[in-house]
């Protein structure tokens, strides 16, 4: 017994408990060395990330509950991990400069995003209620500290408390509908749930989903309840809105889709239509409220809302092929993010960030290497093809088609012709508009961040198997 | 009997909330507060969940309602400017109020379990065991990663609590006690011959 557990927990719990220890260690470093700690913390972050990363990519293929059924390690909680801390590892690279300009150089700072990715791992591997929560929990709790990281900044404190208050309402929700699925299940976990589940459920067990949905709609930012995200994602400190806006959604995307295809799958039709409403909604309001929006990060907000409708579309299909195409959507999501958020890092004008429009201006005179890949990610962004963006429409709208969501679809294509409009005004301003101040040489990091995610934006159709196929073994281990 | 108090603490939990919203004087609504939690605790006492009506009662009313008490008695907030907008936003908020009770109505009228959770409700309190032991057998053992993720939740809001609020401010004089204890005789005291009508 002993030594099966052992073998399970090296062979499936390994990651989170390589970031688990290792932060405990951090944690012990940073207080003994004080501030000198800040580059071995960071430092040492990195290496632990991308242990972790290659021990993902690496290990074992089976798959394997742990905890009494409270873990569960199967290839698409392996996927979504890998997103996440490819997020996260990202978010640490780019921030070390920011953060030692804006003299926030705490070594608090890497700590609390591995915290936050420690609970998004235990979260894509959440297969009961109470793992839900607490690695929700464990995720929101270090994400509203590095929101207000910067706690000297009016705007960021801002952000940090209204993402507080929202959050605390939005986990509230979702306890309560926890509870009523408790109750009428008798059990936390999401197979009791779902063989709980015979005929059509009682309005109690539909109430419960529906608090439970509403909860996580608010962690991915899914219309109606996006509400914080501009002003979150405008005040915040740079890095961490490039965090918030990566590496948490893979985590969010990863539970809901989690808990609707293994906890509630005889009631397709019940959450079916919440979803649909979500990525509806979602999807025309990142389409139009971004259009009048002058900060980039405003901007990327609205643009990140859509990007979660289209996503969403991928999961009301309700198929394999869909969850297929939600996981390849959010890995093209994060590098696509994550490289237009390096390019936000390098805005800065004589050593000050600058994040409105005009301020890109004519920047493929003044810098035209940022200027092309900045352009390139917007035309992934919108979806032109062969670029990856499009590509990851075109599966989430084909498993759409294939479970005849017709109007869905034509929504969904509609709402991504719109929303070109502002992607290509970005591109517009930056090829045709006069310059603006050129910006000042970027951190080999950042370049190094735009430079990868624009590659893999380009040169995915030439080589699509890999992620193609670990997207179809993780969708296939959730049916 | 059960019943009876069942009713009881109830009703005066309903009522003391609804006075934590109310009352004037916020000092009065972290009391109100605590007459919520203590009935709370009778109720777990009658479900035969004595540790965790112990534990509501040092944790929550101990250290949490106590806690509040420090913060509303140390803190310079102006109650009555929060509770400015109190009139503006009450109609709508009596409307979702109202409508999120009537639906809740709905749900709890027309409860039904899966005939699976029967076992789950008849949980029969083990015999021959008390509820801190039998919690104890499972804590450490079914649920321990749980603990575990607990307890990381828990440093996490210690570390953030640090970050956003600790200042260290090198103006202030503190006391150091090593080096007080170090001061010897001879490197503190100078002794000077002062010659007679020189100064020094």
């Amino acid at each position: 017994m002993t030594m099966s557990f052992s073998y399970a927990l090296a062979h499936h719990f390994l990651p989170e408990a390589i970031l688990a220890v290792g932060v405990l260690a951090l944690i012990l470093l940073g207080a003994w060395r004080g501030a000198r700690a800040f580059a071995l913390v960071n430092e040492l972050t990195v290496g632990l990330l991308t242990l972790a990363i290659v021990i993902l990519m690496l290990g074992g293929k089976t798959e394997a509950e742990l905890f009494e059924g409270a873990f569960i390690d199967d290839a698409f909680a392996r996927f979504m991990k890998v997103l996440t801390l490819v997020g996260s590892l990202a978010t640490v690279l780019m921030s070390v400069d920011y953060l030692r300009r804006a003299k926030l150089a705490k070594f608090e700072f890497p700590v609390l995003v591995l915290l936050s990715t420690l609970g998004m791992m235990l979260l894509a591997s959440a297969n009961n209620l109470i793992a839900l929560y607490l690695g929700l929990e464990l995720m929101s709790l270090a994400l509203y500290v590095v929101a207000a990281f910067d706690r000297d900044d009016a705007r960021a404190s801002e952000a940090g408390l209204k993402y507080f208050v929202l959050g605390a309402l939005s986990s509230g929700m979702m306890l309560y509908g926890a509870s009523l699925l408790y109750g009428f299940a008798g059990t936390v976990s999401f197979d009791g749930i779902a063989k709980a589940i015979t005929g059509a459920p009682p309005l109690g067990a539909t109430f419960g989903l529906v608090f439970v949905l509403a909860g996580l709609a608010f962690k991915i930012s899914a219309a109606p309840f996006h509400m914080w995200t501009p002003d979150v994602y405008e005040g915040a400190p740079t890095p961490v809105t490039a965090f918030f806006a990566s590496a948490t959604k893979m985590a969010a995307i990863a539970i809901t889709a989690r808990i609707v295809e293994t906890a509630f799958p005889s009631v397709t039709s019940q959450w079916r239509q919440i979803v649909i409403f979500l990525s509806v909604a979602s999807m025309l309001l990142g389409a139009f409220a971004a259009i009048g929006q002058n900060n980039i990060k405003r901007l990327m907000a609205y643009s990140s809302i859509g990007h979660m409708g289209f996503a969403l579309v991928g999961l009301a299909a309700g198929s394999e092929a869909g969850v297929r195409g939600v996981a390849i959507y959010m890995a093209m999501y994060l590098a696509m993010t994550l490289g237009v958020f390096a390019a936000i890092l390098a805005m800065r004008v004589d050593g000050r960030c600058v994040e409105t429009i005009p301020d890109l201006a004519g920047l493929s005179r003044t810098n035209g290497v940022t200027a092309f890949f900045l352009a390139m990610l917007m035309f992934s962004l919108a979806g032109i093809p062969p670029l990856g963006g499009f590509f990851a429409k075109y599966y989430v709208f084909l498993a759409a088609v294939d479970a005849e969501l017709y109007p869905l679809a034509v929504l969904g294509v509609l709402a991504s012709a719109i929303a070109a409009y502002y992607y290509l005004r970005i591109v517009k301003v930056i090829y045709f508009d006069e310059p603006a101040p050129a910006f000042d040489a970027a951190p080999i990091s950042v370049r190094a961040v735009l430079a990868v995610s624009t590659v893999f934006m380009l040169g995915f159709w030439l080589y699509p198997a890999p992620i193609v196929e670990a997207a179809s073994a993780a969708a296939k281990s959730l049916f | 009997m059960a019943v009876a108090f069942f009713y009881l603490f109830s009703t005066i939990i309903i009522a003391s909330a609804f006075m934590v919203i109310v009352a004037r004087n916020p000092v009065h609504s972290v009391l109100f507060l605590i007459l919520a939690f203590v009935n709370g605790a009778g109720l777990f006492l009658l479900a035969g969940a004595e540790f965790l009506a112990m534990i509501l009662i040092i944790v929550y009313v101990g250290a949490v309602a106590v806690l509040f008490l420090f913060v509303v008695m140390m803190l310079d907030v102006d109650f009555a400017e929060l509770k400015q907008g109190f009139q503006k936003y009450l109609p709508v908020g009596a409307a979702v109020g109202i409508v999120v009770l009537a639906e809740l109505g709905f749900v709890a009228l027309g409860w039904q379990s899966a005939p699976s959770a029967h076992d789950a409700a008849a949980a029969p309190i083990v015999a021959g065991i008390t509820n801190t032991a039998a919690l104890g057998r499972v804590l450490y053992t079914k649920y321990f990663v749980f603990f575990q993720a607990s307890a990381l939740v828990l440093l996490t809001a210690m570390i953030g609590a640090i970050v956003l609020t600790l200042r260290h401010r090198p103006s202030i004089k503190r006391q150091n006690i090593a080096e007080q204890n170090a001061r010897t005789r001879q490197n503190v005291i100078d002794i000077k011959k002062v010659p007679s009508r020189a100064g020094i």
